[in-house]
């Protein structure tokens, strides 16, 4: 019997199997979305945890990446919604993915926490299409959403960004 | 106005990627164990002792006092 149908079946072996082979993918889309490796860790932890318990409902003819990445996708959307309003900003990430050393610490914080102020939903957006610069399709097969209204969420981020920054005195 | 709007988007897209570099890494740990853990926490566990211990004091109660069923089977 194949993987995925073992999988949908209930076979912990196949889930095991699975894990092993999307947690690098699933994890990375997370980061990428919260840019907050801790955080990332957890949430991919609790997407697999979300994929075990909702087996039954794949269908084996499906792809498995694709629907790791839509679970994972709401699970870092659940986590920037509880985040939104704690001040606090979270730890840098590692090394190598340094921001620009011209850009003053207080103006990188600055804008990370006018960034941080979006939505969810054009937060995640705005990650995916802006900073990490990932196709439209892409991100709009994640957020079960089309690609025209993945671009017009990225607009709206860009317009409420550029209010917000604005106010800090920072002109894009 | 689409070329402002597109201009706009360039913009803040280059200011982010200066404050918040995009990012590509594996996660720093093994995050089996974890899930490990989590599942077995799931799994069904057996009754914990007090019930078994509460499950032997009704079986007592009704052996020595078998009238007592008739009221268990009531509240029942």
């Amino acid at each position: 019997m194949e993987l995925l149908e073992r999988f949908a079946q209930g076979d912990d072996d196949a889930f095991e199997t699975l894990f092993w082979q999307f947690q690098g993918e699933v994890y990375g889309w997370i980061l990428r979305i919260v840019r907050e490796p801790a955080a990332a860790e957890e949430l991919t932890i609790d997407t697999f945890w979300r994929i075990y318990r909702a087996r039954a409902r794949f269908r084996p003819s499906g792809s498995f990446g694709a629907w790791a990445r839509r679970i994972a996708t709401n699970a870092a959307l659940d986590h920037l919604r509880q985040r939104r309003y704690t001040e606090e900003l979270p730890e840098e990430l590692a090394s190598g993915d340094c921001p620009d050393p011209a850009l003053e610490r207080e103006t990188r914080d600055q804008i990370r926490r006018a960034f941080r102020r979006l939505p969810a939903k054009l937060q995640s957006t705005a990650s995916l299409a802006l900073i990490e610069e990932r196709p439209y399709e892409e991100i709009a097969g994640a957020l079960g959403i089309s690609a025209g209204a993945a671009r017009l969420r990225v607009h709206r981020a860009v317009r409420i960004l550029r209010s917000h920054l604005a106010r800090l005195g920072l002109k894009p | 106005m689409k070329k402002r709007d597109e201009d706009n988007l360039r913009a803040v897209s280059e200011l982010l990627k200066r404050a918040m570099p995009p990012v590509n890494a594996e996660p720093r740990r093994d995050l089996w164990p974890a899930m490990e853990r989590r599942l077995n926490g799931e799994r069904p566990a057996g009754a914990p002792w007090y019930d078994w211990a509460l499950a032997g004091a009704v079986v007592a109660a009704i052996t020595i006092f078998p009238q007592l069923f008739l009221l268990l089977a009531f509240h029942l």
